[in-house]
């Protein structure tokens, strides 16, 4: 489908570092029209930098970056058809909440009256039209964040950037903030890309989400692409919890499938890679997928391997639990209340069987 | 807690004890003086009386008032003009260079500012340093007339007071937060118009403190207009300095005193209100 979209912003082979540390290595992307994209990435992964410098506030060293069609590396942020909400809100303390929003349109010497109808009618959207004479200090985080949004946003902007926006936000309003970002974004078909490093708030928001570790971008997808397939150990680590089983590779059985040995354990497993016979493999597990039975003698026999659960952690909506299996390795599972079963639980110490949902994992060459 | 209050008591009951004998005595027998008479023996007769404050309103004395108030707001202005741009680099400096500015900035106070006025003099005077350097360039004929001008006065009052410009505005300009500007460009301003709009308002606070600091004292400050300015440049402060220690008419310098205290009170008053109001204002 992202196919078939236009292609808004382009960022060709950018390279950015600041004191000798290279931020971003010669980094591609493309952003198409309306999408909702998150930069996703653990702090100092150079996410921030990239916002910043698609609105103008740092220059690459080299590289070319253009929006709409447009290059843009030598246009200063005021002439850029993008808008900003910072991580910090940076409202204007010394204008009340109305000026704050008109501040852009004022720039852009837009009459007095349409000013005034866009203002009222961006403060309607975000619910703050009671506020208009507050000053900023007057207002609650959930409130200054509106603000924030509304006085970049009523700049009709080609490109929506958000920088860590929500991170101020106690968790409650977070999530409702969430919803509220998304859908202002489908009512207005602006381009938004989000800045975050909470991977859970990068899945629920966003069409699809890059992930990025020192500079570098180690996958574009949809969420569900990043989370169910993530194409090496650092997304599949960032991206949620994961367990990693070792193991080494037969034989291949037929295009889908091989036959490898896991932790010790002989099993088949779900693969397209291309890998050699013999090659050390990782094996790639979400808790959700993991499912843990009682421990019989021959459970080896069924593929599952065989552990005692060390610690269990009651989570409301599943129940959590460490096993340390026979080797010493540590897995997490994550398994959702039985409504047949209420009192489903289990005992520190207890032995388990250990198996996961056939063809759900995700194999990976063992790359060091 | 007793020990606690106890030095309270203390070390507030000193101060209060301290500006009482030398701040609040001595002002109050200007006030006192001020409503009496002259006496040529004694230098001051107690019998009432309002003439000396008729007096100052003599358009003889009017002049000194607003060409000393002249003379200091030019000072201010130019400590304002040369000392914004100076605060805003420091400000910005990498924390490598800027404490060696701001000792910089610092060191003439480790000298009393008479010295430092003898010191322009020396550089100013006809056959000062400037002149000499000037002449052996090449680039005048004949010495300049330097000294003895309100234009010499004007500089001895921004060499001694600029710091007092410069410290409360990097104390503000420290503090602004650089994504208010970045937001400003953001939303379309120029730089020019985000400096206007933004920067200036929300800097506003040291503006105004450094330009009191500099304003009230340059009203009062004789000896740089004594020492650059010659007899004919009469300021307030020496105005004053003169009913007291040449005129002997004690009463009616004391009545100038007053007058210009309160008028200064009324500016510090001004002052605390405006920031008051910048305060409620989030800044």
């Amino acid at each position: 489908m992202s196919e078939l979209r236009s292609a808004v912003v382009e960022l060709k082979n950018i390279v950015k570092s600041y004191d000798g540390k290279t931020i971003l290595d010669r980094l591609d992307l493309t952003v198409y029209d309306g999408e909702f994209l998150t930069l996703l990435g653990p702090s100092g992964c150079g996410k921030t930098t990239i916002l910043r410098l698609l609105a103008g506030f740092e220059a690459a060293d080299s590289g070319e970056i253009s929006i709409a069609g447009q290059a843009v590396n030598a246009l200063p942020p005021e002439q850029r058809n993008v808008n900003t909400v910072f991580q910090s809100y940076a409202l204007f303390p010394h204008m009340n909440v109305f000026d704050n929003v008109a501040f852009g349109l004022k720039m852009k010497k837009v009459p007095k009256e349409e000013v005034r109808q866009r203002v009222q009618e961006m403060l309607r959207m975000v619910r703050l039209e009671e506020y208009a004479a507050r000053r900023p200090h007057q207002l609650s985080g959930g409130q200054q964040q509106r603000v924030a949004i509304a006085r970049a946003v009523v700049n009709r902007p080609r490109v929506l950037l958000l920088d860590e926006s929500l991170n101020a936000l106690d968790y409650k309003l977070r999530k409702e903030m969430q919803v509220e970002l998304k859908q202002l974004q489908r009512r207005l078909g602006i381009t938004f890309i989000f800045v975050t490093h909470d991977q859970e708030e990068a899945l629920s928001m966003s069409d699809r989400v890059v992930v990025m570790c020192e500079g570098r971008i180690e996958q574009i997808g949809t969420p569900r692409q990043v989370y169910e397939t993530p194409a090496n150990l650092f997304v599949a680590r960032f991206v949620g919890e994961i367990n990693v089983f070792d193991g080494e590779v037969l034989e291949r059985i037929d295009p889908q499938v091989i036959r490898a040995v896991v932790e010790g354990l002989e099993c088949t497993l779900r693969s397209e890679r291309p890998f050699a016979r013999g090659e050390k493999i990782k094996i790639l597990l979400r808790p959700e997928d993991m499912r843990l039975s009682e421990a019989r003698d021959d459970a080896s026999a069924e593929g599952r391997l065989l552990g005692k659960v060390v610690e269990r952690t009651y989570k409301g909506m599943t129940l959590d639990s460490v096993i340390a299996l026979e080797n010493g390795k540590r897995i997490l599972a994550s398994e959702f209340f039985d409504e047949e079963d209420p009192s489903f639980d289990y005992d520190p110490g207890e032995r388990v069987a250990v198996g996961w949902v056939k063809n759900w994992e995700v194999v990976l060459p063992d790359a060091g | 807690m007793r020990d606690k209050s106890l030095f309270k008591f203390l070390t507030i009951g000193l101060l209060a004890l301290w500006l009482g004998i030398f701040v609040l005595i001595p002002n109050l027998m200007i006030v006192v003086t001020s409503f009496l008479q002259r006496s040529e023996e004694h230098f001051v007769d107690v019998l009432f009386t309002v003439e000396n404050y008729r007096k100052l309103f003599d358009p003889v004395y009017f002049g000194v008032f607003a060409h000393s108030t002249l003379l200091a707001l030019v000072a201010t202005l130019l400590c304002l003009l040369i000392g914004y741009p100076f605060a805003y680099r420091l400000a910005r400096l990498t924390t490598r260079w800027r404490p060696v500015l701001l000792v910089l900035v610092i060191i003439p106070f480790w000298t009393n500012s008479l010295i430092r006025t003898y010191a322009i003099k020396t550089i100013l005077a006809t056959k000062g340093l400037l002149n000499t350097v000037l002449l052996a360039l090449g680039l005048i004929d004949a010495p300049l007339r330097l000294l003895y001008t309100s234009s010499a006065v004007t500089v001895g009052m921004v060499y001694v007071l600029l710091p007092f410009m410069i410290l409360p505005l990097y104390a503000v300009i420290e503090k602004l937060d650089s994504s208010q500007i970045e937001a400003a460009s953001d939303l379309g301003a120029s730089r020019l118009q985000a400096f206007i709009r933004v920067v200036i308002p929300l800097t506003l606070p040291g503006i105004i403190a450094g330009s009191l600091l500099v304003f009230l004292p340059a009203l009062g400050m004789f000896y740089i207009a004594d020492l650059l300015g010659g007899a004919k440049d009469l300021l307030i402060g020496n105005f004053i300095k003169n009913q007291f220690l040449d005129a002997r008419d004690w009463p009616f310098g004391s009545a100038a005193s007053v007058t210009m205290t309160l008028a200064m009170a009324v500016i510090l008053l001004a002052y605390y209100r405006s920031i008051r109001r910048l305060n409620s204002g989030g800044i």
